[in-house]
Order: C-alpha cells, then structure tokens, then sequence
C-alpha cells in the first residue's frame, strides 16, 4: 500500500460511507443523501482513473488551444475519456435523484412520515 | 408558493437575466470552451428556478407555463435525435452520429466543428426545460385530494418529517 | 442491413420523447396507443430481419463513422439477434395489451413514453458494443422501469418502487466501480479489445478480480439471483400488470442474464471460478424461489418468487456450460455436454420470457375484472372468464413443465445436462440435478393451486360479476398461449439452427479451447476490423 494509492481507498471509503447510509438509515431522505454521496464517490474514483502522474512534466488540461499541437496533448494531457464517462455519469445520477426525490415527497403524501420502519405494507 | 421579499425580487429583476445569458454562453461555446449542453442547460434552468422562487408561482402560470416546459423539453430531445439520424446524409459513409466535415472550420472558432454546436443547443434546450419542469412538478405538487400546497412557507419546516 | 442497427434504439427513443406531447393531445383514451403499436411492430419487423440474416452479414455498427479501436460500436451477433427478437415480440403483445389495460389509469401518453423508453435501454444493452453504453443503456432502462413500478402512485406501488430504486442504484454504482476498474487496468473500454487485452495481460489478477467481482454483483441484482432479490418480489406485484409482464419476462433477462453472459463468455473468456460462482447462485434462487412461492396469498407476489426460480435454472445451465467448457480440455467428453447446457439455458430463459409474460398478463385481466389479485379471494373464473382461463392454464402447465409444452423441454434438458456433468465430470453435480427435479414438482404445485384457487371452485363475491376482458387484451394472450405451445418447436433442428445455435456458438467461441480431436474452433484472434471471425 505505497502513498500514491491513497486518493484510490478515499474515494472507495466514501463509497463505503454512502453504502452505509443507504442500508443503515431509515429516514427516507438519509436514504437520498447516502445515494448521492455514493454516486458522487464513484465519480471520484473515475476522475482519479483519468489522471496522469507528472511523470512527463506537469499534467494539464485537454484542450487544444491554438499553441498547442496534438502531440503535446497526447504527451502531457489528462486522459479525456474519462471525463465524457463523469460528465454522463453525474446526468444520470442527477435523474435518478430527481426520481426519488419525487417518489419520497409522494411517500410522504400517503404515509405521513419518513421513517421506513412504518412503511411496511409489503410484507412476505 | 409565494413569493420573497421585496429585496429579493428586485435583485432577482436585475440579475436574473444575466444569468440566463452566462448559461447561453455556456452553450454556445460549448466546443470551444469548458461547459457545453449539460453544463449551461442547468445554468439556465437555474435562471428560471430563481425567478420561481422569487416571483411565486404566477411566474410559472402567466409567463412560462409547465406545459411550455415540456412541450420544449420534448422538442430539444426530438432536435437531438434528429441531428443524431442527421448524420446518415453525411457524404462519404454517412452513420449515425456521423459528423459533417464540410462545414467544419479551424479549431477555436465560434463557427465550427460541424454539428456539434446543434447537438450542444439541443441539449441546452433539453436540460434547461427539462430540470425547470422537474422543479415545477415537485414544487407544485398538491396533497391528493386536497387543494392546498404542500410545501410550507418559506421559514418553517415540518417538525414531524425530520428525524 | 447493419446500417439500420442505431434504429433500435433511435425508433424507440422518438417514440419515449413524442409520447408524453401527443398523449395530452390526444387524452386519456385509447388513441394515444396507435404510434406505440406501429414503432414496436416497425422494431419487431428489423428483428425479423435481423436474425434471418447470418452473423457474417452484421459486422458491428460503428457509429460517428469513427472506426475501430476508437469508436462507440453496436453489436449485433447470434447472441444479441436472439435476445432482441424476444425483446421486441414480448413488448408488441405486452403493448397491445395494454391498449386497455391503460384506460384506467389518468395519463396513458405518459405509460407509453416510459415504455418506449424502457424498450429503447433493454434494446441498448443488447447491442451495446463497449462497457460504458452498457451501462448507460442499462441506467436508461433502469430509470424507466422505476418510474413505471411507481406509475399508480399508491402507498404500495411507491413503497416498492423506493426499495427497487435505491437496491437498483447500488448495482448501478457497483457496476460503475467495475467499469472504471476495468478501464485503468486495460486502458479500453469495447469490450472485443478488454477481451482481448485481458488475455494478453497475463489472465484474471487482483484489479480484475475486483472488477468480476463488483460486475458480477451488479448483475446478479439486475438479475434477481439470490441473495441479491429482495427487490423483485415487492417490485414486480406493484407495477400495473403489463409493467409486471415487461419487467419479469423481459428486463432481468435483456439486463440481467443476457450481460452476465456477455461478460463472463466474450470478456472474461469463461473461468471455472465465475462458472462456479453462477451454478451456485442459480441452485440458491431455483430453490429459495420454490419454497417461498408456494406459501404467498397474492396471485401476482407468487408469480414474482416463480420467476426468481425460473431464472435460477437459467443462470444455473448457463453457470454449467462455463463449467463444462472449463473442464473441456481435460475430459473431452463434456464438450458436448458444454453446447447442450448452454442452449438449455438460452431455451428456457424464452421460455420463461413467453411463460412469464402470460401469466402477469392474465393476472392482470383477472385483477382488472375482480378488483382482487389475493388468492383466497378468487375463483369459479374458469366458467366466466373463458380465454383468460384457457391462457393462464397454458402459461401454467407450460411453466410447470408439462409436455408438450416448450417448459417441459427445456426442463428436460437441464436436467439432463446436470446428470451428465454428474456422471462425467465430478459427482457434485448430482445435488443441482435432483434440486431441479425436486422444484420442478413444488412448481408444478403451486401452480396446480393456483389453477384450483383463481379457475375452479365456485365463484366468490368479488368474481359473482366478472366478464370477460376486452378483445385487445384477449388477442394478446391467445398469442403469447399459442406461443407457449410453438416454443416447443425450438427443439426442432431446423428452427434451433436458425435461432439457438448462432447464440450458443458465440458463446462457445469465446472460450479458448486448445485444438480438439473433433475440429472445435480454436479462437479468438481479432482480425483487423475488431470482429471475431
């Protein structure tokens, strides 16, 4: 376990923070908060994928401004690819939390309540 | 909902605007700088939610209604998949999603990179509409079966929901 | 013909955005079900099309006109033609009962916008090229299936569709963990290169492992494997009865087993391990499904928990062949044992899609004339329901494995796969081979009560006054009964040949098997297009 792993464990340690907020909370919108801390830890983890070690001199943005040539991006440049995945990555989770952010205020309109624990109606 | 106070609205006359013409930007500029289609629809559905809360709800019923919203949130996903199936006319293999390389200028200007300043508006309509309309259905929800509002005034929270 | 492949998910797609506009144009009525009807035939025509045509014929589709290794491609081999022919039959006779069904509820524009979408991920995940459509198409999927559980918004259908959202978005995570994974150990994401760049770096290490692991646990909760189920027996009661159709015949096999086929043969090139891992997981849910389905007093809740098991025998033949093929090169014998599982697995899991969909559709024709779906409730609907009565007995001693229905034959050949690899592989596998005869009786059970409590006996109250269900809703379960009886045909050379075999064969290809006595290819190299050849 060298140093350079460690931003790698943080961010499956927030993964595990998020977890923990969706099986042990019973307060509907703790559920929401851990889902979204959860997708957010996955979105970090595919950040650090992308990123290239200043091996090669100083990582740098890919955007190919008029004084660079492609040669330099390839050289020195962050992986792209990576990032067009978090871009679509943070859109989905953006629906799915505006999905279950209408369901838990609809959950409330029939239950009166946020508690997980009195809504158990499905049972067997 | 009701509206803020009268200093809010009065910033929000001023202000709201630019914000709505920094998503724009955002947009527009998509190919060039960071930001595209996503990042400045959510600037501008921003703009709208702002003007929401400040205004009340007469704002969403009088000036841009939800039925706008959705009928616009449709047209920028159909305008996508349009140019997506665009790409068929592309000369020399067309496909889906193809490129157009005719009109595609020098890197770093406005006018370039073929049809992906359509595609980055499409979305920005898309987005835009689309988070304004899911702000509207949740903000307006009405409690089933009753006609008052459910969300509470501004400042006090349900004491029973919080845990 | 591969030009037309983005049309699949493209057709659809048009139809999830227009849907809602046009549905407020048109009302609550039954008009706002005609543009539905003719994209989903338009798919179902392409499907036809497509798996007529040889694998030779659909090279992959590279979109953009970016070709390999740096674009996004769509797949369109044996295994994905027969998976997405099922997909678009199903969801042409869910729709056009539905036609119906869907006069009850307030906003049927919106039903049939989520459905094109829900149809437009599944079709996506089919053919998806790379692991990162995979997964997007899945999300699409995933989110239409969600919003579609909670449709009534009543206490039920909300409650079950929170729970199936936030266990669905953890798979998703996990999935996506293992995506990124997979991306910084091998630097690509289509799946052809991170087969073959898996192989060339030396086989399965701990970053690999780590990603199998997070896919295979995504997927196993996509598929509804014990003890990754917990979702589906609240989900799948509370979704409007064509939902239920859709999501049990359709959604864990397009999402669930069709992946997890895909990743364990043409990406992870079929280790014992994972095999292993999936006979055991199947023998759990065949199982634990069985035992809980017989006990449920509501029609629609025991059906959830039969599927859970039905699923299970799929997974567990699939789980077999991977095994089979792994122990291939030291008994030769089990090489035809391998190709016999892996067509019995694909044989049942359209069965089981047929069966199941039949089945929700009738429960959802006898709930929409009783008001009721709680056993204890119905019954004498035998005589007053007569084609919905003919169709759930088909659906059911189909599923139960009655001759000559196509149940029966798939089943058999399960069984019969088991005990081969019992005999001439490690006697180990005589415990699934009796478990699959011993739950193919309790299922025979418990769908022989449910037969006695919903059709026989004398009408009670709430069944006093039932009628028959419209025409639609007659139509489509007529057709998916004959379709019961026609799957039989599958066993029949000439048709499996057509259908089956081109699946199993890409299956089997992407093992590497050294160079046999009885001239098995031995594979995988990539030619310069990026295909298998």
């Amino acid at each position: 376990m060298t140093l350079h792993m460690l931003p790698y464990l943080l961010a499956f340690l927030l993964l595990v923070v998020g977890l923990y907020a969706l099986v042990a909370k019973r307060n509907v919108i703790k559920i929401i908060v851990g889902l979204l801390v959860m997708d957010y830890a996955v979105n970090l983890l595919l950040v650090l994928v992308g990123y290239r070690s200043s091996g090669q001199g100083a990582p740098m943005a890919p955007i190919l401004t008029p004084d660079l040539t492609p040669a330099d991006i390839a050289a020195h440049a962050v992986d792209p690819l990576p990032q067009a995945l978090i871009l679509t990555s943070i859109v989905i989770g953006l629906s799915v939390t505006a999905l279950v952010v209408a369901i838990a205020i609809r959950l409330y309109d029939r239950y009166g309540t946020f508690d997980t624990g009195r809504m158990r109606n499905l049972r067997g | 909902m009701r509206g803020m106070s009268l200093i809010v609205k009065n910033t929000t006359r001023l202000v709201a605007g630019f914000i709505a013409l920094f998503g724009a930007y955002i947009v527009l500029y998509g190919h060039v700088t960071p930001g595209g289609g996503f990042a400045g629809g959510v600037i501008v559905a921003g703009a709208l939610v702002l003007v929401v809360l400040a205004f009340g709800e007469r704002f969403s019923r009088e000036v841009i209604s939800h039925e706008v919203v959705r009928t616009s949130d449709a047209v920028g996903a159909l305008a996508f998949l349009g140019v997506a199936l665009f790409g068929y006319l592309a000369p020399n293999a067309g496909a889906f999603f193809a490129n157009f390389s005719d009109f595609l200028g020098t890197p770093g200007n406005l006018l370039s990179a073929g049809t992906i300043p359509i595609s980055n508006l499409a979305i920005g309509v898309k987005v835009g509409a689309g988070l304004f309309g899911v702000f509207l259905a949740l903000a307006l929800f009405r409690r089933h079966g009753e006609q008052r509002l459910m969300v509470p005034d501004a400042g006090r929270l349900d004491s029973e929901a919080s845990r | 013909m591969e030009n037309l492949l983005p049309l699949f998910v493209a057709i659809p797609l048009a139809g999830g955005f227009l849907m809602p506009v046009l549905g407020r144009l048109f009302g609550p009525g039954r008009a706002s079900a005609v543009l539905p009807i003719l994209m989903v035939a338009g798919v179902l025509v392409l499907a036809v099309r497509l798996v007529l045509l040889p694998d030779a014929q659909t090279p992959p589709y590279w979109m953009g006109a970016w070709d390999f290794p740096l674009g996004i491609s769509l797949v369109a081999d044996g295994l994905s033609k027969f998976v997405i022919l099922l997909v678009a039959l199903i969801s042409l006779l869910v729709l056009i009962f539905s036609i119906d069904y869907m006069t009850h509820y307030t906003n049927p524009g919106l039903f049939y916008g989520l459905f094109m979408l829900l149809l437009a991920g599944m079709n996506g995940v089919v053919l998806a090229g790379d692991l990162f459509n995979l997964f997007v198409f899945l999300e699409v999927a995933g989110i239409a299936s969600y919003a579609l559980v909670a449709f009534g918004t009543e206490a039920d259908e909300l409650e079950a569709a929170f729970k199936y959202l936030v266990l669905g978005s953890i798979a998703s995570a996990f999935v996506l963990v293992a995506v990124a994974i997979v991306y910084n150990v091998t630097g690509h994401l289509n799946l052809a290169k991170v087969a073959e760049a898996l192989r060339a770096g030396g086989g399965l290490t701990v970053p690999v492992y780590l990603a199998a692991a997070f896919l295979l646990m995504g997927f196993a909760l996509k598929a509804a494997l014990v003890p990754f189920h917990a979702w589906l027996p609240d989900a799948h009661p509370s979704a409007p009865a064509p939902i239920s159709a859709m999501l049990s015949g359709l959604l864990i096999k397009a999402c669930g087993v069709y992946v997890l086929c895909r990743l364990v043969f043409s990406v992870f090139a079929g280790p014992e391990a994972f095999g292993i891992i999936l006979v055991v997981l199947g023998t759990l849910s065949m199982v634990l499904g069985a035992l809980l389905a017989v006990g449920q007093a509501d029609l629609k809740r025991l059906l959830a928990y039969s599927s859970i098991s039905q699923v299970g025998y799929v997974v567990l033949a699939i789980g077999t062949g991977v095994v089979a093929l792994a122990w291939a090169p030291a008994h030769p014998v089990l090489l035809p044992v391998a190709g016999l599982a892996l067509f019995g697995g694909l044989f049942h899991m359209a069965n089981h899609a047929v069966f199941k969909s039949l089945l929700f559709l009738c429960s959802g024709s006898v709930e929409q004339a009783t008001g009721t779906r709680r056993l204890a409730e119905l019954g004498g609907l035998g005589r007053r329901m007569p084609v919905t009565a003919w169709s759930l007995r088909a659906g059911a001693l189909a599923i139960s494995g009655v001759p000559p229905f196509g149940g029966f034959w798939s089943k058999l050949i399960i069984i019969i796969v088991l005990v081969q690899m019992a005999v001439g592989g490690h006697w180990a596998f005589y415990l699934p081979a009796g478990l699959a005869v011993a739950v193919a009786v309790v299922t025979l059970v418990y769908y022989l009560k449910v037969q006695r409590d919903v059709l026989g006996g004398e009408p009670s109250e709430a069944t006093a006054r039932a009628r028959e269900v419209p025409f639609a809703m007659c139509l489509a379960s007529v057709v998916l009964a004959v379709l019961c009886l026609a799957s039989a045909l599958l066993v029949l050379p000439s048709v499996r040949e057509r259908l089956v075999d081109p699946a199993v064969a890409v299956l089997k290809a992407a093992v590497p098997l050294p160079p046999a006595s009885d001239a098995e290819p031995s594979t995988v190299a990539l030619d310069a297009a990026g295909r298998i050849p």
